[in-house]
């Protein structure tokens, strides 16, 4: 059985066998949305069944190092579709040119907001968090005052070079604006590490290594679900949640208008969107007739959404950094 | 000087080429990113407190690596003991696992809820935090004393018999010994090993800002990773990248300044036994033996204790990548020597003439390179002209080779040295050139060192991430992909299981061709 899947992989390095003529719809992604444990294999497989063409995923790092790749092959891109920037990135990505209105009747969204993006459109969405374990943690922070006057340990990760860390950047210069120097200062201390990217954090997290993890609301969904394990919880804040909403574009020089159009038709029809929940454990951005899995009724529901439009998430991410390494180099 | 000329010609023009490639890759890559730069902000007080705290935290664990290697390598040298072989050869695994394996390995002990806080608790005291500094430059000794202490291991198991006989017979002490035979050695052997480390130390990111404990600990990897990816300035992020090969280019200038080639005379290649007697140094042997191995094992062991229950029951992706990192692998560590046996050996032909410095200086080049300014130079190379994803491998393999060849270059090049000294006048007088020099003299003279080299790429490239992230297509992921893909995927045991596939891959591939080239070296 292994030595078959070894196989495959060695197989795998001869080329792809391309016999079929089907037309190929480019898919521009973010990497963990392909692997074998992410929404893309179902997706690719549900989109084939209908649309006669070839999908074809590449996936790049996570949604930064997507845009930065759009940016670097410029007009060239093969990609017809971008699909897993978020609102923090779409300014910057509309400002390159590359992106065509999306032009779909848009559906009514399971958004807390608006939407009213005319190039892109919102597959998920997500609330930042601290994430706990609730056999360790009793007094939980509900605000980050509070968290910053508690001994609880934290890990978050760097907005440098994380887009969840970029997230918490927004959520704390959101709700406190000319503040949110000084609740980092009170943070501080409370802050193990900061590391690269999520998976690090999450990993020392569960180490035990920290008492929260900046991640989101959806997280302990997972344990639940795949692991029967309802331990872990988020805390909701009173300050209100950061989002991420995560989209699409289409790109302007596409090959295959048609196949983009449909593709991004298919994004928000139930097919698509009862994949996104337990595999990349997000929100869809529009539930499904067959409403969210069970077990997601069970997590934490923020009083109040907040986020930047993403002309302002552009305009205000340099201050908010500058403020952030003023209050932790010291 | 009108020594030798003959024969100069075939010999240089292959390791000139083979230094050509690693140019390319490097510089190359950096001016096709520079290149396509647009504008640049040029570096602010941000950058440059990044390149001090670079500097400052890669000079103290290149210090303290090479200090500490000392000791444990001639400690190792000099006993005898059951299992010895496997115990050199797991020393060696902390410097080819993925960094962030690693971390997870190393908090799993240090930090602070790891078992060395348990056990200070257990008794009362504690808890111990290593976050920041402590933590870069434990995590630093911990990647890189067992590559210090090969080198210097490899120093002193080049010392030919005959001059320890001698001194023997002469009835030196320890400290005439010292003296005479293993300081020069040391002088010889630690410059380059710490001109090696310093560069690693320089270009680390992820483990210096998780182990760090926050923006303190920035370094200047990931002040070009923030011009890549959050200000998408290119030219910041080419300049900051030329400040690296700078200062890679002084590095290793300064090590060739210190280092003092051996003077003595040759040996008879002969096997040396090397027991010295005394119960106290026999103790303080056993004693760095001992501190290395629990240093350097424990976090091995939480990472095999971490993945031992997912491993029988890995799904079949991780298979098949694990297939795939293993036939990057082998091509990329023949790869590897190759370039370097053709670049040690114009090395070694030149002597002391300067085509030498710059030959070593290019060598050690790709370690000071940012992984990230290769991929993405290589992206602006490749993108007009191919799909990036159908020659992801390929590339994997060849960036690989080139970073595994600074350390296949430590290895070869002083051993490719002594066989020049010992043998090349003898070799020039039967008329020994080109390939016949190569077969009936180098390679077989230098078959630790070459295994040794072999080993260290192949395991080098199986556990490295390289630009496969930046290429890949969603079938092509390598195991290490693999890995950063389960856990981002919240997939912690089954990452954690891949990761102990991966170190015993890993692990192997270095087993295998390490004793492959011992064989027969040491009867």
């Amino acid at each position: 059985m292994r030595l078959a899947s070894i196989a495959a992989g060695l197989l795998a390095l001869a080329g792809p066998v391309m016999a079929d003529e089907k037309p190929v719809l480019t898919v521009y992604t973010y990497d963990s949305f392909v692997s074998d444990w992410g929404p893309g294999p179902a997706v690719e497989a549900a989109f084939e069944e209908t649309c006669g063409c070839d999908l074809k995923f590449v996936g790049t790092g996570d949604g930064a190092a997507l845009l930065a790749r759009l940016r670097l092959e410029g007009a060239r891109t093969d990609a017809d579709v971008v699909l897993g920037l978020d609102t923090n990135l779409t300014h910057q990505a509309a400002e390159t040119g590359l992106f065509a209105p999306h032009g779909v009747e848009v559906p009514d969204l399971d958004l807390p907001i608006a939407w009213d993006d005319p190039l892109f459109l919102p597959y998920d969405w997500g609330y930042f968090a601290f994430v706990y374990d609730k056999t360790r943690v009793t007094d939980v922070p509900h605000s980050f005052p509070e968290l910053a006057e508690s001994d609880l340990r934290i890990v978050i990760e760097d907005p440098r070079s994380s887009t969840p860390g970029l997230g918490l950047l927004l959520w704390v210069k959101t709700a406190y604006g000319d503040d949110a120097e000084r609740i980092w200062q009170g943070l501080a201390d409370n802050i193990v590490t900061v590391t690269k990217g999520w998976s690090e954090a999450y990993g020392m997290f569960l180490d035990g290594e920290a008492d929260m993890v900046l991640s989101y609301t959806t997280s302990p969904a997972y344990h639940l679900i795949a692991e029967e394990d309802d331990s872990k919880a988020a805390a909701a804040f009173d300050e209100g949640h950061y989002m991420q909403v995560e989209v699409a574009g289409k790109v302007a020089g596409t090959d295959q208008p048609a196949l983009a159009d449909a593709f991004l038709e298919f994004m928000l029809s139930d097919r698509f969107q009862s994949i996104i929940p337990t595999t990349n454990w997000m929100y869809p951005a529009r539930v499904p007739a067959d409403g969210l899995p069970k077990g997601f009724e069970t997590l934490v529901k923020p009083s109040r959404a907040l986020l930047l439009p993403a002309d302002k998430a552009a305009a205000v991410r340099d201050q908010a950094l500058g403020e952030w390494l003023a209050a932790l180099s010291r | 000087m009108a020594r030798r000329p003959v024969a100069l010609g075939a010999t240089v023009i292959a390791g000139a080429a083979a230094a050509a490639l690693v140019l390319a890759l490097t510089v190359g890559t950096l001016a096709a990113v520079a290149l396509r730069a647009e504008f640049s902000r040029g570096l602010g007080p941000a950058e440059w407190a990044a390149i001090r705290f670079t500097l400052w935290q890669a000079t103290l664990s290149a210090l303290l690596s090479t200090v500490l290697a000392v000791p444990v390598a001639r400690a190792l040298a000099r006993r005898h003991f059951p299992g010895r072989a496997l115990l050199v050869t797991l020393l060696g695994a902390p410097f080819i696992l993925p960094v962030i394996v690693a971390v997870l390995g190393i908090v799993a002990v240090f930090g602070r809820g790891g078992w060395v806080n348990a056990a200070l608790s257990a008794v009362g005291l504690g808890p111990v935090s290593i976050y920041g500094l402590p933590g870069v430059l434990l995590a630093h000794v911990f990647f890189n004393l067992p590559l210090a202490t090969r080198l210097v291991l490899q120093g002193w198991l080049g010392i030919p018999a005959e001059r320890f006989r001698l001194a023997a017979a002469l009835g030196f002490g320890p400290a005439d010994i010292a003296r005479h035979i293993e300081r020069p050695m040391l002088r010889a052997v630690l410059p380059g090993a710490f001109a090696v480390i310093f560069l690693i130390c320089m270009t680390s990111f992820a483990v210096v800002l998780a182990l760090g404990g926050g923006p303190r600990a920035t370094t200047i990897e990931l002040a070009i990773y923030q011009a890549f990816r959050f200000d998408f300035d290119l030219g910041k992020a080419a300049l900051l990248a030329t400040i690296q090969f700078a200062l890679c280019v002084a590095a290793a200038g300064a090590a060739r300044f210190v280092t003092v080639p051996e003077a003595a005379g040759p040996g008879l290649d002969r096997p040396r036994e090397l027991y010295l007697h005394g119960r106290l140094r026999a103790a303080a042997d056993a004693l760095w033996i001992t501190l290395s191995a629990v240093f350097l094992l424990a976090p091995l062991a939480a990472v095999v204790l971490r993945g031992a229950p997912a491993i029988a029951a890995l799904p079949h992706p991780v298979w098949a990548a694990a297939g795939r990192s293993v036939v990057v692998s082998v091509p990329s560590a023949f790869l590897s020597v190759g370039l370097g046996l053709a670049m040690a050996a114009a090395i070694a032909r030149l002597g002391r003439r300067r085509g030498a410095a710059v030959l070593e200086g290019i060598g050690y080049l790709s370690v000071a390179a940012s992984p990230l300014v290769i991929g993405t130079g290589l992206f602006i190379l490749i993108f007009p002209i191919a799909d990036p994803a159908r020659l992801a491998l390929a590339v994997t393999a060849v960036v690989n080779a080139v970073m595994s060849l600074p350390f296949v270059l430590r290895a070869l090049v002083p051993e490719l040295r002594r066989i020049e000294a010992d043998h090349g006048r003898l070799a020039d007088s039967l008329g020994m050139h080109g390939w016949a020099r190569y077969r009936l003299l180098i390679l077989l003279r230098a078959r630790r060192a070459l295994g040794f080299g072999l080993g260290l790429a192949a395991a080098l490239s199986m556990g490295d991430l390289g630009v496969i992230a930046l290429f890949a297509d969603p079938e092509g992921a390598t195991l290490p992909l693999q890995i950063y893909r389960l856990m981002a995927s919240y997939r912690m045991a089954d990452a954690a299981g891949a990761a102990l596939l991966l170190l015993a891959l890993s692990l192997s591939a270095f087993w295998l061709f390490d004793r492959g080239g011992r064989l027969g070296a040491d009867a």
